[in-house]
Parts: structure tokens; C-alpha cells; sequence
């Protein structure tokens, strides 16, 4: 990571090996450097831009480093920053940075469906980060899973919030014509919960579900998969001793309250919307199932991937930034107040704040807290896709051979949110996602085996 | 008599509202203001009242009465993409409406004539005509949105369809029954066929025509709004689906009666036009 250190510093190295002698490599010595508080932690983004194009411009200036370490250590690293500054506009530099290269579209439509897992695609309009990196986008709300896929094959929209198992499902043409999809960036990790309708108060081993009605919002949802999953490690198949069935979130809420549904396993705001009714009780939250799993999701078809790469990189840098400001505890009250008004959620403030800061009502007469309970992390682990796709195999959405491999790195772009979080100076996280689903693991590598290994599918 | 009738008939529609407010308030207020006992205090903070005071999520006439002068006092507001007055969306539906059914109207009319002056082309379209009239509009929507590709146009294409059929069966009806006697007396006087068409057949026809016309508002309508819950955006009927999402009863129920109003001026518009053209036989 040498690119953020301080290229005014005599003692920062930009080749290999540590320049005090004293650690064993550059990042063990810049480590240390930051402990001991010799050079500040990088706060801002402005300051991190700043260091990405003032070491590029070192470079530039200084092939080589002996010489560049020589010149600093002759006039000193501020005549040299101010040097530097006066020949080279470094201020409209890092602008240049920030906004990313021309985009070949300025003003872009993003659909999303009014629910927390969105918070990102959506703050980022109030809070300013589209703009920032140089784009109008018009955040536009949409009534349903379907409707938002229809809208965005139709191209009204040019990339929209999805449930993270649709673009799989769209680029093999599972429920649609096959449309080579892309998943750049997930938006939530949990954040959804089991709620249960408060007659079912005693009922609280899955073991008693015989007979329930559940709802999830989409037949290609994580939703759907864990409750499926969760349902069937209680020895019940969820084709024949439950009914499970796909309800737009607003509408679960009202279903029941109306005793049309027994539970649903759904995203926020609508678990802590039936607690905050009175209607239900939250039951256990998903992250109890799977800490970690993806959600909703960033996606974008192929075609606006390859036809306007610099749009879709603005775009794709403004979703991680906000993604990473959304992520950081102390942002969750401010974020919870910028998307609670009609324009965008339409809910109540309190409700929101409830999900994002995770000291919520159970609706059992208790007050839980769990700051972990929304999480947002950007990377599109490809693990989390075969994991994705053994659950489509497993419950016969999709027959047959599959390159789970191919497909997942096909769709789910680990390296473009890599590259995204290197240019907005993040450190993108590498190797593989481990992955434990109710307490057994997963080994992304051996899906098919994954599959044998449960009693309950449909293959 | 007559002014006493409709004079009795008024005070008797106020009557019924009174009941019906009074009894509406009666059923929706109450609940007590404290909480039930053991709720800890900083759980009760966390919950709405229909959770902590088993209030009613039925809104009371009266906060059904705030909320519709708040929307009155302030109609055309534009707070974003996904937030306008209900004003702007009554007039996004209306504009919706209204180009569905003038390009239906462009359509119905002229085809209908032909079918009504043709009895070759009547029966050979009836079938046709049978099969696509009950097919609820919204049935038509996925494939429009397939094949249009797009959802406002999908919208409009949705009104268009429902509001054909009436006007073109009225059309054709009202054409094919024009008295014989008038078709008669036209071609012993030795009138072209499109003068006979315009001033004898038409004018004759009109009443029907009209009374389709007036059949097909109504459903187009109908049909708006629950077009728009289905594609979003904008209108009146994405405005009800908005609130939906948000649980507000009261929001729905002011919408409900926005629709109401606007439905029976619309019909109102035809209705004159229809006595316009009534003739006394």
C-alpha cells in the first residue's frame, strides 16, 4: 500500500524493504509509523486523493527513488510539496481524482426498492456522494423485485438495487430471458430477521412450524434460502410442511396483521415495522443463521459495464464510498434521518434508527442490542455467489451442469469493487470469504459435495 | 314537489354522513394513554402507540380531515423524484388518462363506423371483439411492459386497451342501428356516403357513441390506478402505493376520496356532453 504514504517523506521508501532498519518490511515499518503517530492516520477522502496523485506525481518526477529521497532531504519536505504545488495544480489534480475520467452519461436513473438494505444506493443521494464523484443520479423508488428487474432490462433504469441472487438468475435466464448480468458491489451484509405474528409467541422451536405460512419477498432471494435452509435443519421440508410464498415487504406487515401469513422472513424496515405496529415479534435475526451473508445488491447489466465504463466506475466508486460511510456506527443516526423521509423510504425516523444503530424492541418486552444487527461491506465475495447458486440447485430452480466457478466471476465483479476501493484509497480484502451457514462450513470450492451433504432437496 | 323531493333527499345525504362520521369516530377513538403495566419504559419508547396504547391503526375522521387540508393547503410541492403534491400526481393520472383514451377515441370511432356500416365486417370482427372485451386490462400489463419496453408508455398503452372496446361496440351498435327510414330518405334524396355519414348517421349515432365514451372513462379510470401501483413513478395511484408502504391508513383513505372526486367530474364532463347530444325522437 505504498501508494498512500507520504511521498514528501525522506523516509518513505517506495521499493521493497524497510527503511529504518528496524522491521522487517515497509508495512511492518509504516505500521509502527502509524502507532507511534509520526504521520497521522489518512482521514478524509480529500486527503487520501491528495496522497494517491502526490506519489503518483513523485514517481513521475523521480524515476528514481535514491534520487527522490536525495532532493527531499536537501530542501525539506514542505519546500518541496510547496515546489511541487506551484508548477503542478495538484488541488485540481485531486478533483480530476475524485470525479474519476469523463463519463460518457451524466445523468443516471437508479431503481431501488424502499427498504434499509438500499440505504446505501439511496443516502448516497442526500448525502451527496454521487455528486462528488462528478454524477446526477435520479434514485427513482419502484414497486417490486419483478417491476425493477423488467425496468432495468428495459433500460429506464441504467443500474438498480437487486436481491444479490437476480443477476445470477437474470445472466442464466432463470424467471427471464437470460441477459448477461453484473454484480459489482453488494450493499448490505444481514439485516433481515424472522418476525412472527404474536400468537405464535410460545412457538418458538421451528420444529412447531408444520403447517405455517411464510412469506419472502422473491423466489431469488437470500430470504427465500435461508428460510429454506433454516426450516429444513428442524427436519422440515420447506415444499410440503410449510407454505412459502413471495410478497412485496410493505405488504407482509399488513398480511399479518391480517392473519394471512404466519411469519415472513423478510428484509427492514418491515421486521422492526411489525414490532413498532404491534403486529409481530422478531423472532431470530438472520445474522443469527449466517453472520456475514449478502443481501441486496449493486447490479448493472453487462452491456452499461462494457458500453460506458467511466459512468459505470463513477457510479460504482459513489455506491462503495456511501457503502463505506454507511458502514461506520457513528453515521447510522445521521443516515437514519436523511432516508426516513417520503421521498425515500417513507417511513417512521424512529423505526430506521432502531435497524441502523441495532438497540432495538423485540417485541417480546425486551430491549436487544446488536450493533452488527445491518452491516454494509461492499465486496462481491464469489463464494457468496456459489453459495447462492448451490441453494438454486438444491431447491430445483436451475437443473443440470454448472460452472459454478465460471458463473460466479462472471457476474459477481470481485476485482472491479477491488480496484473501486484501491481508487477511493480502501484496502480491498483478498483470499476467500469463509462462509458458515448455522454453524457448518462451506468450501466454495466442493459445491456439489455441499449439496449431497443435506438430507432435504429437491435434486 | 320536485324542489321539496331533492330538498329531502339532500337532508337525507347529510344525515347519512353525520351517522357515518359519528359512527366511524366512535369505533376508531379510544385506547388509553398508559401504558400496560410491567412495559419497561425504555422498550414502550422504542414502539408505536398501536403497540403501547392499543390505538386503533384506523385513523379518526377527524385526522382523515387534517390530513386532507394538509394536502389541499399544499398541492403541487416537488420534494424530489419520489416525493410530489398529490396534485402533481392527480395531474400525472389525469394526463395519463387522457392520452390513453383521445388515442382510443381516434381509434374506436372511425372503426367502429365501419363496422357498424359494414354487417360483412361486423360479423367477422365480432368474435375477435367478444374475446379481447373481458380481459381486465392489467392482464395486458407484462406484455406490454415485454414489448414496449417501456413503463409509462406501458401505462398508457394499458388505458388505451380498456377503454377501446365499450367505445367501439357502442360505436358500431349505434351506427348499425340507425332507423332505416332515415338511411331511406338519404338515398332517395341522393346523398353521398360521406355526407349521409356525417349528417345523418352521426348525429344519429351520437347518443350511443357517447354513452361508450362515458363507460370507458370510467373504467380508464379505474384502471390508473391500479396501473400505476404496478409500475410506480408517478400518479395518483403510486402515491397510494407509497403510503401503503408506509402503513398510513389516513393517507390511503384521503387518496381514496381525491380518486372519488376527480372519477365523478370526469364522468360528469361526459354526462353533459351526452345530453349535448340527445335528441327527442
Amino acid at each position: 500500500m505504498s501508494t498512500f504514504r507520504n511521498p514528501f517523506s525522506a523516509a518513505t521508501r517506495f521499493l521493497k524493504g524497510c527503511v529504518c532498519g528496524r522491521h522487517a518490511s515497509a508495512e511492518d515499518h509504516q505500521r509502527s509509523m502509524i502507532a507511534e503517530a509520526v504521520e497521522p492516520p489518512l482521514a478524509s477522502d480529500e486527503s487520501r486523493y491528495r496522497r494517491v496523485i502526490e506519489s503518483a506525481l513523485m514517481r513521475a518526477i523521480f524515476p528514481e527513488d535514491a534520487a527522490r529521497r536525495q532532493f527531499l532531504k536537501a530542501v525539506g519536505a514542505s519546500t518541496a510539496a510547496a515546489a511541487l504545488a506551484t508548477v503542478l495544480p495538484i488541488g485540481t489534480a485531486v478533483d480530476a481524482f475524485a470525479q474519476g475520467a469523463a463519463v460518457e452519461k451524466k445523468d443516471l436513473k437508479v431503481g431501488f426498492i424502499p427498504i434499509t438494505c438500499a440505504t446505501p444506493i439511496i443516502m448516497a443521494h442526500p448525502l451527496g456522494f454521487y455528486s462528488k464523484h462528478g454524477l446526477n443520479v435520479e434514485v427513482v423508488k419502484t414497486a417490486g423485485w419483478a417491476v425493477i428487474r423488467d425496468k432495468t432490462l428495459n433500460k429506464e433504469y441504467d443500474a438498480a438495487h437487486m436481491l444479490a441472487p437476480m443477476p445470477l438468475a437474470i445472466t442464466m435466464g432463470v424467471g427471464s430471458n437470460p441477459i448477461p448480468y453484473t454484480m459489482p458491489a453488494v450493499e448490505n451484509i444481514n439485516g433481515q430477521a424472522i418476525t412472527l405474528a404474536n400468537v405464535h409467541k410460545d412457538k418458538r422451536d421451528p420444529k412447531q412450524w408444520k403447517g405455517f405460512r411464510f412469506a419472502v419477498p422473491f423466489d431469488f432471494s437470500i430470504h427465500n434460502y435461508l428460510l429454506r435452509y433454516y426450516v429444513a435443519e428442524a427436519g422440515l421440508d420447506p415444499d410440503t410442511d410449510i407454505q412459502i410464498r413471495s410478497v412485496p415487504p410493505p405488504e407482509m406487515v399488513a398480511n399479518l396483521r391480517a392473519g394471512n401469513i404466519d411469519g415472513f422472513l423478510g428484509p427492514d424496515p418491515f421486521n422492526q415495522r411489525a414490532v413498532f405496529d404491534g403486529v409481530g415479534f422478531i423472532h431470530i435475526l438472520s445474522k443469527q443463521l449466517w453472520d456475514g451473508h449478502p443481501c441486496c445488491a449493486f447490479a448493472a447489466s453487462r452491456e452499461f459495464v462494457t458500453t460506458m465504463p467511466n459512468a459505470y466506475a463513477a457510479l460504482l466508486k459513489s455506491i462503495i464510498d456511501a457503502t463505506n460511510h454507511a458502514q461506520k456506527a457513528e453515521n447510522r443516526k445521521q443516515i437514519a434521518e436523511a432516508i426516513a423521509p417520503t421521498n425515500y423510504l417513507n417511513q417512521p425516523q424512529l423505526v430506521l434508527e432502531q435497524i441502523l444503530t441495532g438497540i432495538y424492541a423485540d417485541g417480546l418486552g425486551s430491549v436487544q442490542r446488536d450493533p452488527n444487527r445491518i452491516q454494509f461491506d461492499p465486496f462481491p465475495w464469489e463464494g457468496f455467489a456459489i453459495w447462492i447458486l448451490t441453494q438454486m440447485k438444491r431447491w430445483g430452480q436451475i437443473k443440470g451442469e454448472i460452472n459454478y466457478a465460471a458463473i460466479a466471476r462472471q457476474v459477481y465483479l470481485e476485482a472491479d469493487a477491488g480496484k473501486a476501493m484501491r481508487e477511493l484509497g480502501l484496502t480491498p480484502p483478498t483470499g476467500t470469504k469463509s462462509i458458515v451457514v448455522m454453524g457448518k462450513a462451506f468450501d466454495q470450492t466442493k459445491p456439489e459435495e455441499y449439496i449431497a451433504s443435506f438430507a432435504i432437496k429437491r435434486t | 314537489m320536485l324542489k321539496s323531493l331533492s330538498w329531502r333527499a339532500a337532508t337525507l345525504s347529510v344525515v347519512l354522513f353525520v351517522l357515518f362520521v359519528g359512527a366511524w369516530q366512535l369505533a376508531t377513538s379510544g385506547g388509553s394513554t398508559a401504558l400496560p403495566p410491567g412495559m419497561d419504559p425504555e422498550y414502550a419508547k422504542l414502539l408505536g402507540l398501536g403497540a403501547t396504547q392499543g390505538k386503533s391503526a384506523m385513523p379518526t375522521p377527524l385526522e382523515v380531515g387534517a390530513k386532507i387540508w394538509g394536502h389541499l393547503r399544499d398541492p403541487f410541492y416537488d420534494r424530489g423524484t419520489n416525493d410530489k403534491g398529490i396534485g402533481i400526481q392527480l395531474a400525472y393520472s389525469v394526463a395519463r388518462v387522457a392520452l390513453g383514451y383521445l388515442i382510443a377515441v381516434a381509434v374506436a370511432i372511425p372503426l367502429g363506423f365501419l363496422i357498424g356500416m359494414s354487417p360483412l365486417l361486423y360479423r367477422a370482427l365480432d368474435p375477435f371483439i367478444q374475446i379481447m372485451k373481458p380481459v381486465s386490462p392489467l392482464a395486458w400489463m407484462p406484455l406490454a411492459l415485454y414489448t414496449i419496453k417501456d413503463s409509462s408508455t406501458s401505462a398508457i398503452f394499458v388505458i388505451f386497451i380498456c377503454s377501446l372496446w365499450p367505445m367501439l361496440i357502442n360505436t358500431a351498435f349505434g351506427v348499425a342501428s340507425v332507423r332505416k327510414e332515415w338511411l331511406n330518405v338519404a338515398r332517395t334524396l341522393e346523398v353521398g356516403p360521406v355526407r349521409r355519414a356525417f349528417t345523418v348517421i352521426l348525429p344519429a349515432a351520437a347518443p350511443t357513441i357517447l354513452t361508450g365514451m362515458r363507460i370507458s372513462i370510467g373504467i380508464a379510470w379505474l384502471v390508473i390506478v391500479a396501473a400505476e401501483m404496478l409500475v410506480g413513478g408517478t400518479g395518483i395511484g403510486y402515491f397510494v402505493w407509497n403510503e401503503w408502504n408506509n402503513l398510513s391508513i389516513t393517507n390511503v383513505i384521503v387518496a381514496i376520496l381525491f380518486i372519488g372526486v376527480v372519477g365523478m367530474v370526469l364522468d360528469l364532463m361526459l354526462a353533459r356532453a351526452a345530453r349535448a347530444v340527445t335528441y327527442p325522437e
